[in-house]
């Protein structure tokens, strides 16, 4: 199994240009998209079988550890969760996509960008040393911002004109915190240069590269007050790709790496900790305020993807800040356990209101709530699955959100912050009252004569592949809060244990 | 003189920084991003920089030992030049973007180019 | 330039210049990619040596008599063809043992035969890197100032 891990890079790139090739013959044009389905389900069976395989390193290449300068693939308990995450919402997106890229004219090209912004994501959360990590945190957020910007009109340009300059400037700013880093230590190795920022790591070259991590990890991740960008980009992207961004995207590349650098490679301290907590606390309380006076419903779903990662942020804060201060090791594996079941229940539910609201848009033609109205009836399938999602976002028991948001709230209290706990209870609060008015205005009620959209009377079904996408994540939102236990043995606990350094 | 050069390479950081953030043409904004890149480049070679050092040529002969001894860091060489080469992409793309802006909105000006709000 | 939309050409100096000097051009990127075990340069510098070639091409002879040499078709599949090649011969080294492993002879230093399958990844990726850069002109260079009505509507 170590030596196939490469191939779950080297599949979705080679199917990528595969993709292209194809595309170009002239009689084999409709295979791209099955090309890319098969694509994505050979990964994600791939990375279901990595999982309760233990840690794997792979040094590329045949170097062998005993050169420092090698490329390596870690494959640790997290990166398994990671894998399954990512690889999971790709096929449910990439089967939306089957259906709803119709109304574009290349769909060859969608459906390359789509595979090697998947690659990508599956190299960095593979990735053992920094420099790896840099390079294919670019490679996916080039292809996202080509794809945000995929159907050319003129608001989808400029938000991905806007996405891509703080982007940039983020990515600019991890180089910088990459380069200082390997000044300091000489090793680019994540493993090698934890070892050797020991005695140095309150210097203030550290702290300097720290800070330019830090910062350009936090404006990929959308926490306040990098957040800029997601309002704008999200929406305006087609329906499977805010799928993929709010689901997947500023997860691996931005909460992943957070994690992965505070913890694996400076070490959790406390000032690291107090930043994490402030920058969580802040977006969850910010992006849930924003987005209740929204009536966009992308918009709104956006700004939720804030205020939510906010939560696994707030828990992974929690997480570093009992470490350090030298609290008992369970508190910590509880906070890690909430912080990182959220950031997959966030995943699903996320991906499954996006897809809906992109259900929604392609057959009533319209996404503002006020436009909307009565789709209950009309559109079963996608308001049953709408409904799953909301309920879950909403954190409502037995979808897997309630229990989620629960584990933090109680980890955060007997982490000792309970004006925190209190303020993830207000804004809980908070998000249920916003999903309540989707509910409303969305589902219910009969459509609004003088505001309904051009295709208000005749709003059909969506086509059978778009349900069956939202169905497998309808599922996965009611399954993963009843499992929860033997999930927490077989996937979250081995991913928080690797964070912490415990060893299985 | 070692640390000036260093104060140099993020004072181009910071001039490429300001061209980003308060000029408003968009031209003007892609050179800023560039001119941001490039200077994070120039800092990471500089990293690698050995006072009186030769260039990572193992000339023929010359022994592992004495080419690590006398060469400056190549590592930094390598990882500069798939920066660049991620920046000749993100170029690409900027221009492109650049181009149908202004079919779609008549003109370069950032401020005028704001129909997303809220 | 000339008025016209699509672009004619350049002058008849220019145009002979550019018949007798693509050739060494391109020849000369193909030089400095199959040399970047040796010497400095590899299949990136090669892949835009190459590209400036194709762009000498289309400048100096206009966009349509030039499509007989560089469409944007040709350097899609062109590009997409390199990339699989690199990947191909990363796939290969699974034959002696792992993904990338080197599968040909190491050879002695400073000789061109030498460094393994190294000169087969630059070899990849002077045509990606051609066919890549070599489109990304082409795809800017189709916009003309038709106004902001004007231009497809879809990627």
């Amino acid at each position: 199994m170590q030596a196939i891990l490469p191939l779950l890079v080297a599949l979705p790139l080679g199917v990528a240009f595969g993709v292209v090739i194809v595309a170009h013959v002239p009689r084999l044009g409709r295979l791209t998209t099955t090309l890319a389905v098969a694509a994505v389900l050979v990964n994600l069976v791939l990375a279901a079988a990595t999982l309760g395989l233990g840690p794997m390193r792979l040094f590329i290449g045949g170097w062998g550890a005993g050169k420092t300068l090698g490329i390596e693939l870690v494959c640790d308990g997290l990166s398994q969760l990671m894998l399954l995450t990512i690889n999971l919402i790709a096929l449910t997106a990439i089967i939306f996509a089957g259906a709803y890229m119709r109304r574009f004219t290349s769909p060859w090209l969608f459906d390359a960008l789509f595979l090697l912004m998947t690659g990508a994501m599956n190299a960095v959360v593979l990735a053992g040393d920094l420099f790896n990590l840099f390079v294919f945190l670019e490679v996916a957020a080039i292809a996202s911002y080509a794809l945000v910007g995929f159907g050319c009109e003129a608001e989808e340009l400029e938000a991905s004109f806007k996405y891509l300059v703080l982007g940039t400037i983020g990515s600019a700013f991890i180089l910088l915190g990459v380069t200082i880093l390997y000044s300091v230590t000489g090793h680019l190795n994540m493993a090698m240069v934890h070892e050797a920022i020991q005695p140095v790591s309150g210097s203030p070259a550290v702290l300097l590269a720290a800070a330019a991590l830090l910062g350009g990890l936090a404006l990929k991740a959308a926490m306040v007050p990098f957040h800029a960008w997601l309002p704008d980009a999200h929406p305006s992207a087609p329906a499977p790709i805010s799928a993929m961004l709010s689901g997947v995207l500023i997860k691996a590349s931005g909460v992943y790496a957070l994690a992965r650098i505070v913890f694996n490679v400076l070490g959790p301290t406390i000032p690291y900790a107090n930043v994490l907590m402030a920058l969580g606390t802040a977006s969850m309380v910010i992006g849930v305020f924003l987005a209740v006076g929204q009536w966009d419903f992308k918009r709104l779903l956006a700004y939720h993807s804030i205020s939510q990662m906010g939560y696994v942020v707030l828990a992974l804060g929690a997480a570093a800040g009992v470490t350090a201060g030298g609290g008992e090791r369970w508190i910590a594996q509880l906070c890690l356990f909430g912080g990182l079941f959220h950031l997959f229940n966030h995943a699903a539910f996320k991906s499954l209101l996006f897809l809906s609201s992109g259900s929604i848009e392609q057959q009533a033609g319209s996404r503002q709530l006020k436009e909307l109205g009565g789709l209950a009836r009309r559109m079963p399938v996608t308001s049953f699955c709408c409904r799953v999602g909301a309920l879950s976002i909403a954190g409502v028991p037995p979808f897997n959100g309630f229990f989620s948001k629960l584990i933090i709230i109680v980890a955060l209290v007997l982490a000792g912050h309970p004006v925190l706990a209190a303020l993830a209870v207000l804004v809980a609060l908070m998000t249920l009252l916003s999903f309540i008015k989707v509910q409303r205005y969305a589902l219910e009620g009969q459509p609004h004569a003088e505001t309904a959209g051009p295709a208000a009377g005749t709003v059909r079904e969506a086509p059978a592949l778009m349900c069956v996408a939202l169905a497998i994540l309808a599922a996965v939102c009611l399954l993963a809060g009843l499992a929860m236990v033997p999930l927490r043995d077989r996937l979250f606990g081995p991913a928080g244990d690797a964070l912490l350094g415990v060893l299985p | 003189m070692g640390v000036a050069i260093y104060l140099m390479a993020l004072a181009v950081l910071l001039v490429g920084l300001y061209a980003v953030v308060a000029k408003k043409n968009i031209i003007k904004i892609i050179l800023g991003l560039l001119i941001l890149d490039y200077a994070v480049n120039l800092l990471l070679v500089l990293v690698g920089y050995r006072t009186g050092g030769a260039a990572p040529i193992r000339a023929p002969g010359q022994s592992p030992a004495e080419f690590a001894a006398r060469s400056v860091d190549p590592l930094p060489q390598a990882m500069v030049l798939t920066s660049i080469v991620i920046g000749l992409g993100l170029t690409a793309l900027m221009v492109a973007l650049a181009v149908r802006l202004h079919e779609k909105y008549g003109t370069f000006d950032m401020s005028k180019i704001r129909r997303l709000k809220g | 330039m000339n008025g016209t939309p699509e672009h004619e050409g350049m002058t008849l100096v220019v145009r002979s210049t550019a018949r007798l000097i693509t050739g060494f051009i391109a020849v000369f990127g193909v030089y400095v990619a199959l040399t970047g075990h040796v010497s400095p340069g590899g299949g990136f510098a090669g892949g835009v040596i190459l590209a400036a070639a194709a762009v000498l091409v289309v400048l100096a002879f206009g966009r349509r008599a030039a499509s007989a040499l560089v469409t944007e078709r040709t350097c899609h599949t062109w590009d997409a063809a390199g990339a699989m090649g690199f990947l191909v011969v990363a796939v290969l080294g699974y034959f002696v043992g792992g993904f990338f492993v080197n599968f040909l002879p190491v050879g002695r230093l400073h000789e061109l035969v030498s460094g393994g399958m190294i000169p087969l990844a630059n070899l990849a990726i002077l045509v990606k890197v051609g066919a890549g850069l070599a489109g990304a002109f082409l795809a800017l260079a189709a916009w003309r100032r038709l106004g902001p009505a004007a231009g497809r509507t879809e990627v």
